[in-house]
Parts: structure tokens; sequence; C-alpha cells
């Protein structure tokens, strides 16, 4: 017994760690990852904001410049994507639908939501990947674009990247929900709200949950995670559309006197 | 461990906390650029939309029903010239 602890001893050279030393490092390790821990937590709710930030001025300034040159041949793009009957994948139906349907990861509009403050705007980005997502409030493709018969779905951050959507809880029945494109004021009204399972994708319907209705209102439909830093379900926020007014006409009554 | 970091860091005081400094910037730096962004798509709370759909795509719900209109199944938006 001696002879092997001795040999044991002999192999080492070094002094053998005492247990106060090995715990010492455990706890410090322990430590350290707690550290990491917080500083992701930070990382999380205000670091990627920075992010948001800089991409929101680099899209705002893209409507701008957009919005500053002289308006396209075709009307604003506010009837609903693909009602002239065309065969799939005919040239002809190819220039308008891209008016339409913005490229992914460009700015579409501006969001105002005078319930959560007189300065919330917001640029909205086309498309729902977790990239466009990290930009700003996304546009589902493919549903309606602000104005049109159908329903004009965003979906957006509640806690993380800037929070746009963190107040959608505030929100009552008859808040306004302003969206402003190249040439108009839309102002939604909020209708309802629900909170349903991240699987509930009938809420992006053209008529929200009644998946063979034809659209004939314009809506709007918002959609962000609940409760507030879980994934568990999705508050929904719905609305329709009150008015359209040009913006040569000035500001819209929702978003006067805020 | 922290206390044979020390040790092993060489110079006198101030250059031992200058390297300190330096150790520590880029640890944050590390996990801020690079193991946090890895990190956080794996995480829950960030899904903010229903069943995302791929990009440029409607959920399938929505294509049985609606009449998908030539444009948005043409593969056309990464073709064009952005901006």
């Amino acid at each position: 017994m001696t002879q092997v602890v001795d040999g044991y001893r002999g192999a080492r050279r070094r002094p053998r760690p005492d247990a106060r030393t090995v715990i010492g490092v455990v706890g410090e390790v322990l430590i350290t990852l707690g550290v990491i821990v917080f500083l992701f937590l930070a990382y999380e709710l205000w670091f990627t904001g920075l992010y948001t930030a800089r991409a929101q001025s680099d899209l705002k300034s893209q409507l701008r410049s957009e919005w500053a040159l002289p308006a396209p041949s075709t009307p604003s793009a506010t009837e609903l994507p693909g009602e002239q009957p065309t065969a799939p994948g005919s040239p002809a139906a190819s220039p308008p639908a891209l008016i339409d349907q913005p490229v992914p990861g460009d700015a579409i509009g501006l969001i105002r939501i005078p319930r959560l403050g007189a300065n919330y705007a917001y640029a909205i980005v086309e498309g729902v990947s977790t990239d466009d997502l990290k930009k700003g409030p996304g546009h589902y493709p493919g549903t309606a674009m602000p104005g049109g018969v159908g329903n004009f779905v965003l979906s957006g951050h509640r806690t993380t990247y800037l929070a746009p959507f963190n107040g959608l809880g505030e929100l009552q029945k008859g808040d306004a929900i302003v969206i402003e494109t190249r040439d108009t004021w839309y102002t939604y009204r909020v209708t309802g709200d629900q909170t349903v399972l991240p699987t509930a994708v009938g809420v992006v319907l053209p008529v929200p949950n009644k998946p063979h209705a034809k659209p004939s209102q314009a809506l709007i439909t918002l959609t962000t995670c609940t409760p507030k830093y879980s994934a568990s379900h999705r508050l929904i926020i719905y609305g329709s559309l009150e008015s359209a007014l040009p913006k040569s006409a000035g500001l819209p009554p929702a978003l006067k006197g805020v | 461990m922290y206390a044979a970091l020390w040790r092993a860091i060489p110079g006198g005081l101030w250059g031992k906390l200058a390297s300190v400094a330096l150790l520590l910037v880029s640890a944050l730096a590390l996990l801020f650029f690079v193991v946090f962004p890895v990190v956080e798509p794996h995480l829950p709370w960030n899904d903010v939309t229903v069943n995302t759909p791929p990009v440029g795509s409607l959920p399938s719900i929505l294509e049985s029903q609606t009449p998908t209109p030539a444009a948005s199944s043409a593969p056309t938006p990464t073709a064009l010239p952005s901006n």
C-alpha cells in the first residue's frame, strides 16, 4: 500500500495538488461561466439593439432616397399582387409584379404606433427570416402590401434587437397603426388581439383564421412572441384599414397632436 | 487558475495590468462578435413568427388556398440589381 503511494508521488515529481486547489479552480470556472451568462444577457438585451439601430438608419435613408426619386410609372403598390390572371412564368407578368413584390431585405415603408410614443417609427423590412428581423419588423412575403385587400402581416422582435414590438401588449382596441409608404398614409385601427401557439399559421391568411374566405377588407396583422422573453406563444394584433390618405395632404388625423 | 495566470504574465505590476486589460478586451470581443452570435439562433426567445416560412415563400396553408400569382413563384428577386 505504502509502496503504491510512494511510487505515485515519485512519478508525479511535483507536489500533488490538494483538494483546496482543485475546488478553487472549479469555483473560478463556475464564476467565469456565470459572468459569461450575464454578458450574454447584456448582449441579447442591448448589444443586439445597436445592430438594429444601424440597420434601421440604413433602411430609413434607403426609403428617403427612394421616395425622393420621381414616382415609378405604375401607380403605388396598393393592389393585391397577382390580380391579373396570367399564366405562370409568363414574361408579361414580371415587370409589374416586381414592383408589387419588393426585394427581400429592402425597406417597404415605415410603421408608426402613436400609443407607443410620438417617436415610434420603424422601417419595415421585406421578409421574416432571422436576418431580416434583425433589421426591424418584417413583412411576410406574399401577404398583402400596405392598404391592399387581404392581410398585411408583420412580425417583430419583442425583447431583443431594439424590441420594435415590445409594446404590442399595451395596444387597445381602436389604437392607430399608421403605415407610411411612398405616397400614402395608411391608417389601420386595432380590432383585437389573440394569443396563439407558434404553429397557428392561420393568422397570416388573407382573412385571418378563415382558410377559404375571400378577402374583401384590407387588414393588418402584427405578430410577436409572448410572454416576453419566451417563445412559447405568439401575440397577434389584428386591425383593419380605416383610411388611406395621400401624403401631399399632410399628416393623417391619427398622427396629429401626438 | 487566475492566480497562476497572473504569475505567468511577465512584467511588473503595470505591465501585468496592461496585459490583463488586453486579455479581457480580447475575451469580450471573442464573446460578443463570435461566440454569442453563433449561440443566439439556437435559443428560443427570438422566434416571433408563426411557423417561419422559407424566405420568399408562403406557409403551405396559404399557398394551397390562394391562387399564387405568377410572379411570386418565379425565382426573380435575387436576379435583380438590388437597391
